[in-house]
């Protein structure tokens, strides 16, 4: 395996002598490196796409037991799933439940965290430690420590089957989490930037304001994606906590149709899909700022 | 995440700075700390409000015989007082001593470390693999990348899903199985491969995560080391063994550390996998304290509550002593 990276192109030929027969230049590969890489990549692609497919085309077969014959799909593709869902569930119900905690978690999740990430990431004080400490051991919180006293609480609040409970709840991961995030982003953005914002007369705030948040604009999409994704992706709150079934996000909505009793698989892989299509255009929206997003301050000193 | 903090500018308390007067340094200080302070007060207040206070009242829940039978409940107009009461450390004693302990806990914490540790060296060997791929110049590399990213770009609770479509008894899985003469398991009935099942669809739903960050870290390793090391002579594998790897620590030690917790608290997977009663034995300890919670009637706050203690501590002390191992081999996580 040869290794390169992105950055460098070949810069003319090498100022050697001249060079053998059958050496390769740094970088090429030769046939058989080339058919394992693609035939590497492309085994992978087609696990990672399968049941995505699959259920893409489940969808398409009118009865609930097609799943069982999938060949007898292709002589009746149909799109009936889809309308029934549309016309007969509370789909847009659940649409708008889950927009509305997934959307309330993102801004709390980002407006909350932001000049936290900020001060962990450029100063020094008493508690530092344990404050970075408390951010790391928050995303080790099982759900199951805080759902029997969360359920209590809410319902002394009366806020069991409200769509505050879900987004507050999303917020103890959120938070901390993209505070975490932000800090590593903030870690890349040179530190003389906000040397010379000080030396210009910027408060520590007006340098946080004017300077770094416009910087790390990559780094908040980041972090704002995520908080959007986990609230979508939540499940176990969001079943224990949401009564009212109109009030279902998605993730519980989805459930609806799989009981003990009748399990309509149909109706469940059209829903699926319409789910999982504008989450996933929106995961490839932001997607390119993921990378640097993830690991930013994991080498660069 | 690290970073060394050595931009020491005289400005910075608390770094080898010279030290300038004292009444200067208090009020420099002051005014240092003050800022810090308020821009952290918001998620200090936050996270004490919302986890805080919640993990108190669960750590006194704990201490009692709380159940929906006899807690506060609201039963159309009629509010009926909690009636539960204080009993010491029972609940653990219970949990962990107890009769039938080794069914109720021993066995789901077994299970849960092996759960843990299978996916999360899948998901590390299996991503790094793939971002090593990734980090070649190839041809359709875009693609490939987006390809990949599928398993995360779609809501795990849709996945899980059309995995449980696929491994029904005559799902897709055991037809195409059974069409090769392959033995066909019942994937979602046998516990053996209920548990082979879970770290199947866990780890095809964690690769991608795990990929795009080492492939990130691959990417910010400088090439002129590659360079050197070619021209000294090493191999493709001494060059992945002491560049590649070296080069990879930081990233690698947050996103493993990571992926262990994530993993050992993974709920929506085995919960929508087996459904909210089914496949007791292939329940984690997360999911098997929810049942406990809320999946049984009546259901034992009390249990579940503490089973969440037992589990916070256990990754307490693992990420402490994960730190410490950390500092041994000379770095500074976080």
């Amino acid at each position: 395996m040869s290794t390169t990276t992105l950055e460098k192109t070949e810069a003319g030929p090498a100022p050697t002598a001249e060079p053998r027969r059958r050496t390769r230049r740094r970088g090429e590969r030769g046939p058989l490196g080339a058919v394992l890489l693609h035939g590497g990549l492309v085994l992978a692609s087609l696990i990672a796409l399968a049941p995505v497919a699959w259920l893409i085309f489940l969808s398409l077969g009118p009865d609930k037991d097609d799943y069982l014959h999938p060949g007898k799909i292709l002589g009746k593709l149909t799109f009936s799933n889809y309308s029934f869902v549309l016309q007969h569930t509370a789909f847009f119900d659940w649409f708008k439940s889950t927009m509305i905690v997934a959307l309330g978690t993102t801004f709390i999740g980002v407006f909350v965290a932001a000049t936290t990430g900020y001060a962990v990431s450029r100063m020094r004080f008493p508690g530092y430690k344990s404050l970075m400490w408390v951010l790391l051991l928050t995303q080790a919180f099982p759900i199951a420590i805080l759902i029997v006293p969360m359920y209590e609480i809410f319902s002394e609040l009366d806020l069991i089957d409200t769509y505050w409970s879900l987004i507050i709840i999303n917020c103890t991961t959120a938070v901390p989490y993209s505070a975490w995030l932000l800090k590593g982003y903030f870690d890349t953005i040179p530190f003389e930037i906000d040397e010379a914002g000080r030396v210009d007369g910027l408060t520590p705030f007006g340098t946080f304001f004017r300077l770094i948040l416009p910087l790390a604009r990559p780094g908040l999409a980041v972090a704002a994606f995520y908080n959007f994704i986990t609230a979508v992706g939540e499940v176990a709150f969001a079943t224990t906590f949401m009564l009212d079934d109109s009030k279902y996000t998605f993730a519980v909505g989805l459930q609806t149709f799989v009981s003990e009793h009748d399990a309509q698989w149909n109706y469940m892989a059209a829903t699926a899909v319409l789910i999982a299509i504008p989450v996933s255009v929106f995961f490839y929206l932001v997607q390119k700022n993921l990378v640097t997003g993830l690991t930013a301050g994991g080498t660069k000193g | 995440m690290t970073v060394a903090i050595d931009r020491a500018t005289g400005n910075r308390p608390g770094d080898r700075a010279p030290r300038p007067g004292l009444g200067q340094r208090i009020r420099y200080g002051f005014q240092k700390h003050w800022y810090a302070y308020a821009m952290i007060a918001p998620v200090v207040v936050v996270l004490g409000v919302i986890v805080g206070y919640p993990l108190l009242r669960g750590l006194y829940l704990t201490l009692t015989d709380a159940n929906s039978l006899n807690s506060a409940r609201t039963i159309g107009v009629n509010h009926i007082d909690a009636t539960y009461k204080f009993i010491g450390i029972d609940n653990y004693k219970d949990i962990l001593f107890g009769p039938l302990s080794y069914d109720r806990f021993w066995s789901h914490f077994l299970w849960t470390v092996f759960w843990t540790v299978a996916c999360v060296a899948l998901h590390y060997t299996i991503g790094l693999g793939l971002a090593l791929m990734l980090n070649q110049k190839l041809r359709g590399r875009t693609f490939y990348r987006l390809m990949l990213v599928v398993p995360w770009a779609v809501p795990t609770f849709v996945t899980v899903f059309s995995w449980r479509i696929m491994l029904a008894d005559s799902g897709a899985l055991n037809q195409f199985l059974g069409s090769l003469h392959l033995p066909q398991p019942q994937w979602l009935e046998d516990t053996f491969w209920q548990r082979f099942a879970a770290i199947m669809v866990n780890t095809w739903c964690g690769v991608p995560f795990m990929m795009l960050s080492l492939l990130g870290g691959l990417q910010s390793i400088d090439s002129t080391l590659y360079e050197a090391a070619e021209m000294d002579g090493a191999s493709a594998w001494q060059q992945f063994r002491h560049v590649t790897l070296p080069g990879l620590r930081s990233v690698s030690s947050t996103v493993v550390l990571l992926g262990i917790i994530w993993t050992f608290n993974q709920f929506a997977i085995i919960f929508l996998l087996f459904g909210p009663t089914g496949a007791p034995d292939a329940q984690i300890l997360v999911t098997w304290a929810y049942y406990l919670g809320f999946g049984q009637q009546p259901r034992d706050f009390a249990q579940s509550a503490a089973y969440g203690v037992l589990l916070l501590s256990i990754l307490t002390v693992f990420t402490s002593f994960y730190f410490r191992w950390l500092k041994r081999n000379d770095q500074l996580a976080a």
